[in-house]
């Protein structure tokens, strides 16, 4: 048998009570770890040994149930799933311990998940079909079409990319990944009639999918590897194929490289400012413009660069387009 | 050990906005007798939004540019991150899926042109701490960075998702970064730790959303500042761009003033390798850099 292996670990743990306290504090505590404990296991011996007020959330044990989510060191992680060993080995000995969003903290590691299961609702998470109450047989689906879900339906609404998502921490009307890949998730099922329903609510500015920062945060942290960030690109690439894009900054800055790759192969930037803005919208970059002028950031119209071979490219642009705008 | 040669993508921004990228690259070979062939027929990588619109011609064109580096049989190095990305992440999906590989090929065969998948795609700043040596590099600095405290901005482009990147990028930790902390440390200076080292610039919502994209730029620029940075450094010209010239926006945003100068990765090993200011393009900056 293999013998048991511990380290000493620091573990800084995030306290507050909505209802007591003004302002939230962390508790230190100094535990010899083994290597076969999960996060979840010093939480439980925190709260059994040390203090019985310690607020968490679990139930699953198993990476399921997606509740046991918090961060350590500020990543997402389920506490039933990550080794303390593993992250000391990247965030060394001292170990912070916090609820997925601190502003969101009711007691200790409990937040109040209000927001996301707001966001969730607006996408309509679920099958929209009218299938007979009674049906003759099973509405089967071929092992093709269910492939086309990807990982989307291994989302287990753990709010670890919601909680990580830079865009959403800013701008509170943004949709976020985890809803996102649910919008995804039903509007690629065969079986589903509110495709399109769910991709003018995606469409939208500032709540949609146009408001990505394109940070990658999202794919990294998904402890079910359910890549958020690639079902939103399909859900952009959905709202052009549907034929619902709207013309404006957002459709055209991704629109305006393919004319410029055409024009130059490289990326005529200035031109994909003035396109994606608008004549009018451009006048605000004005004075950025000037100074960057000023210092031979920008290349006139008549010196643009264009790469070598550029015929090749304009025949690969004709031919392998895949959509119009 | 044998001469390093590799293919350079220089992407757009190093040939239009970012001038004193490329000029800083080719003068960091030439010191540390690199040898970079030119990719000139290569085109726009997409900048993760031609995807967006046309994902499959994204892949075909992003296909094309590895292809001019699989015939001079050479590694690709990127120097910007988002590039990088693109570049990947395209040789990824084509290197694992022979069906989407045979379509795109198809497609190329138009242009007398292959996908095979033998070359590399690997960033510069990990192309100098791989193949070159961190060691080896200390080695040849000239003019030690040692009165700067110098904060590192990673970029996410490089670093998630780290499935992806650690096939090129030698296992860097998304959550805690290395390789541009320790590139500091060998050229002499003092790497900065602050909250923001590894995250996002903004860069990309910046027309459609520029609140966010400002808060965002303010916030790397804050927390380097807050953590008594005298500048910053980042391997991406995108990341660049936002932090040294759209600093106003983001202190409007933020409601406090924040500036630092802010260098190119390779401006900051030239610096160190005694590079010329000129050299390095240092005047192409508009957040002046003051301390050369």
């Amino acid at each position: 048998m293999e013998s048991i292996k511990s380290q000493q670990v620091t573990f800084k743990v995030f306290r507050f009570n909505e209802e007591t306290d003004y302002l939230p504090y962390y508790n230190t505590y100094v535990l010899d770890v083994t290597h076969e404990e999960v996060v979840l296991d010093i939480l439980n011996r925190i709260k059994w040994d040390h203090d019985g007020s310690l607020s968490y959330r679990r139930s699953c044990r198993h990476g399921i149930c997606g509740v046991c989510s918090i961060k350590v060191n500020g990543k997402g992680i389920l506490a039933c799933k990550s080794r303390l060993f593993d992250l000391v080995e990247v965030f060394g000995n001292e170990i912070i311990i916090e609820p997925l969003s601190t502003k969101r903290a009711i007691k200790d590691l409990i937040i109040d998940k209000k927001d996301f299961w707001d966001k969730h609702a607006q996408v309509k998470p679920y099958l929209v079909s009218d299938i007979e109450e009674h049906p003759a047989q099973e509405h089967l689906v071929s092992p093709h079409d269910a492939e086309k879900l990807l990982e989307a339906d291994y989302c287990i609404q753990c709010g670890a990319c919601h909680y990580s998502c830079p865009a959403l921490a800013i701008n509170e009307e943004f949709i976020g990944p985890a809803a996102f890949a649910a919008a995804y998730r039903f509007s690629a099922d065969v079986r589903d009639d509110a495709a399109l329903q769910r991709l003018h609510v995606v469409n939208e500015e500032t709540q949609g999918v146009w408001d990505c920062v394109k940070c990658m945060e999202c794919a990294e942290v998904c402890p079910k590897d359910v890549n958020p960030i690639e079902k939103i690109t399909k859900l952009h690439n959905m709202v052009f194929e549907a034929g619902i894009a709207k013309n404006n900054v957002a459709t055209r800055h991704a629109v305006g490289f393919a004319h410029s790759i055409n024009k130059h192969g490289l990326l005529d930037e200035g031109e994909l400012v003035r396109y994606s803005e608008g004549n009018i919208g451009v006048m605000k970059h004005i004075p950025e413009a000037i100074a960057m002028f000023a210092k031979g950031k920008i290349v006139m119209p008549w010196n643009m660069p264009k790469s070598k071979n550029l015929d090749e490219v304009k025949k690969l642009i004709k031919s392998s387009s895949t959509v119009k705008f | 050990m044998e001469k390093l040669k590799y293919a350079l993508y220089t992407g757009c921004t190093a040939r239009e906005s970012t001038p004193e990228l490329l000029k800083s690259t080719l003068a960091v070979a030439d010191k540390l007798g690199i040898e970079l062939i030119l990719l000139d027929e290569a085109s726009c990588c997409g900048a993760s939004h031609l995807q967006d619109y046309d994902d499959f011609l994204s892949l075909v064109l992003n296909a094309r540019n590895i292809c001019y580096a699989e015939k001079l049989g050479l590694t690709m190095v990127t120097i910007c991150n988002t590039c990088q990305l693109n570049t990947a992440m395209t040789k990824h999906r084509l290197d694992t899926n022979p069906e989407l590989k045979a379509k795109v090929n198809a497609k190329l065969a138009e242009v007398g042109l292959e996908y095979k998948g033998t070359s590399e795609v690997t960033h510069f700043l990990y192309a100098l701490i791989q193949d070159y040596g961190l060691e080896k590099l200390a080695a040849k600095v000239q003019v030690p960075l040692s009165q700067f405290n110098i904060a590192p901005f990673y970029g996410c482009h490089n670093i998630r998702p780290s499935e992806l990147q650690n096939l090129s990028n030698g296992g860097e930790n998304p959550y805690m970064p290395t390789s541009l902390d320790d590139l500091i440390i060998a050229c002499g200076g003092v790497n900065v730790n602050y909250e923001e080292k590894n995250k996002c610039c903004g860069f990309h919502a910046e027309l459609q959303s520029p609140r966010t994209a400002a808060i965002l730029t303010g916030n790397a620029i804050a927390g380097a500042m807050d953590a008594n940075a005298d500048w910053m450094v980042t391997p991406c010209p995108l990341c660049h761009l936002k932090l040294d010239v759209q600093n106003h926006g983001a202190s409007k945003a933020l409601g406090r003033d924040v500036h630092l100068p802010v260098l190119h990765m390779p401006q900051m090993v030239g610096l160190a390798l005694g590079c010329t200011p000129a050299e390095l393009g240092l005047n192409h900056h508009v957040t002046k850099v003051d301390f050369v």
